[in-house]
């Protein structure tokens, strides 16, 4: 095991105790429980636990990422003055980070769909899809929530660095592609409408879950040109490859930055 | 044998090392001293690799550290700051250490068994006290009998009885042949544990030398009225003004 590995187990253990990320799971579960019990129909009750995923998922994964990279700055020159490289810290600390969140995330919201699992052997594709895709947020927004904490000194600037890219994503975001539909409904306005779903990795999130749902037949022609680009294998892999590029730029900025940083 | 050559490191317009030059040798506490903000911890860092230099360059046993990790397993280090993991045990902290040196041959528990650190082996790190933290520090910066020690202001955080323990621990290894760096504000404790002194003024050694030296150099028996006397000079020197 090389060394990011064993500062991984560490992190582990040190996150897997943690109240916080304890309180995480519990509130989660007790709100997706919530939901299955007052949801009724469990298609609804996915979509109910979608917009959870959407919101909460990315918005707790920057504040905890900044807040948790903040703190550990005194033992982290501890860490860089063994003969460790800087590359095996940063990587050791991240994926320690979002493997705990992961965890916790999938404890928390899948416990309830296993304590129901009687009832949806249909929505099995579905369940696998909304979890994949937390877990994608999970990566992404960890990922830039350490590259945040590396590259702005004073954690007030870092922390209103990821509440406005979360801020953008998820509700700008939303007016921009209002705005664009408006301007431009009288002409065919799809494929720019699906070059703004892969530009944020929220909204291709969401179009991802809602197509494993029926209500997609709702969105008429825009739903049948996304059926047609995702519901087939290149259009996941094509959606999959775009989340791993949203993982992968800020954790190459990041290791770049700690590569480079005076502590 | 650490070799410093033409080191330079500024921050934004601040110069704070300005092509300081310095040979520390084995066998001996350096003890590095100056005003605030003189570079004392940026010279640290910069030995440690905690900080990049602009210019210049580091040798350690004749072998430039730039962009490199291994060398730091000859280095012990204890940072002024004491913090860890709030949720790991004691003993978790010591194994985590242990994982990242798998070379180290030598262990040294001195410090370990007379801070009696065993006995607290399934506390959580963040259950200690300040002062408790900073002998886990001192026994961490010693545990894998270093060759070179890098003390930045040991004893504040401790309490009499344990910055004893560690300046007597100290002395002791000087005369194993290892290379000490001490960076201090408290004047006993530099007397105490220092054999050379290497004052910093803006960036550069401003007097470097032995205690004896810099006593006999101001003609001043005790050192706190010494170094007083060097920071008038230093700031005479720099400033031109005169009192």
């Amino acid at each position: 095991m090389g060394h990011a590995g064993r500062i991984l187990k560490y992190e582990l253990h040190n996150l897997l105790r943690s109240k916080w990320l304890i309180g995480i799971a519990a509130m989660l579960f007790v709100v997706t429980e919530a939901l299955f019990r007052f949801g009724g129909e469990p298609g609804k009750t996915i979509i109910s636990v979608m917009s959870i995923v959407l919101v909460v998922v990315p918005l707790l994964s920057v504040v905890l990422g900044t807040i948790y990279f903040y703190n550990s700055r005194e033992f982290n020159e501890l860490l860089l003055a063994q003969p460790v490289t800087r590359t095996n810290i940063y990587l050791g600390k991240l994926i320690g980070f979002t493997s705990a969140l992961c965890l916790a995330f999938l404890v928390g919201l899948g416990l309830p769909f296993l304590i129901h699992s009687y009832g949806l052997r249909d929505y099995i594709g579905k369940i696998v899809t909304l979890l994949l895709v937390g877990c994608c947020f999970i990566v992404i927004f960890a990922s830039l929530a350490f590259y945040a904490a590396t590259r702005f000194e004073d954690r007030i600037k870092g922390l209103g660095a990821v509440l406005v890219a979360w801020f953008l994503l998820t509700v700008v975001w939303d007016g921009v592609i209002l705005l664009y539909v408006h301007v431009f409904r009288e002409y065919p306005y799809e494929p720019g409408l699906l070059g703004l779903v892969f530009l944020n990795p929220i909204d291709l999130g969401r179009i991802l879950i809602l197509l494993q749902l029926d209500i997609s037949a709702l969105m008429g022609y825009t739903g049948a040109v996304f059926r047609n680009v995702f519901g087939t294998d290149r259009g996941a892999v094509l959606a999959a490859g775009a989340m791993i590029v949203y993982a992968a730029v800020p954790v190459l900025f990041g290791l770049r930055t700690f590569r480079a940083k005076d502590f | 044998m650490i070799r410093i050559q033409h080191l330079k490191k500024s921050f934004g317009e601040l110069n704070v090392l300005d092509d300081l030059t310095l040979d520390i040798e084995p066998g001996t506490v350096t003890a590095i001293l100056g005003p605030n903000a003189s570079g004392k911890s940026t010279l640290l860092k910069c030995i440690l690799g905690l900080v990049n230099p602009d210019a210049g360059r580091i040798l350690i046993d004749d072998e430039p550290i730039a962009g490199r990790s291994h060398y730091r397993a000859k280095i012990g280090y204890m940072p002024q700051i004491a913090r860890f993991p709030d949720n790991l045990t004691v003993d978790e902290l010591f194994a985590m250490l242990r994982d990242l040196r798998e070379d180290a041959i030598d262990v040294d528990i001195e410090l370990f068994a007379r801070y009696e650190i065993g006995a607290m082996g399934k506390k959580r790190l963040g259950t200690l006290s300040g002062g408790t933290r900073q002998k886990i520090l001192a026994a961490v910066a010693l545990l894998f009998a270093p060759k070179i020690l890098i003390l930045d202001e040991p004893t504040v955080g401790l309490d009499p009885v344990s910055a004893t323990v560690f300046k007597d621990k100290v002395r002791k290894e000087r005369t194993n042949g290892r290379t000490i760096i001490l960076s201090s504000h408290l004047v006993n404790e530099v007397e105490e544990m220092a054999d050379r002194i290497v004052y910093l003024q803006d960036g550069k050694p401003f007097f470097v030398g032995t205690m004896e030296e810099i006593k006999r150099m101001t003609s001043e028996g005790h050192l706190d009225r010494a170094l007083v006397r060097i920071m008038e000079n230093a700031r005479e020197a720099t400033h031109g003004t005169r009192r």
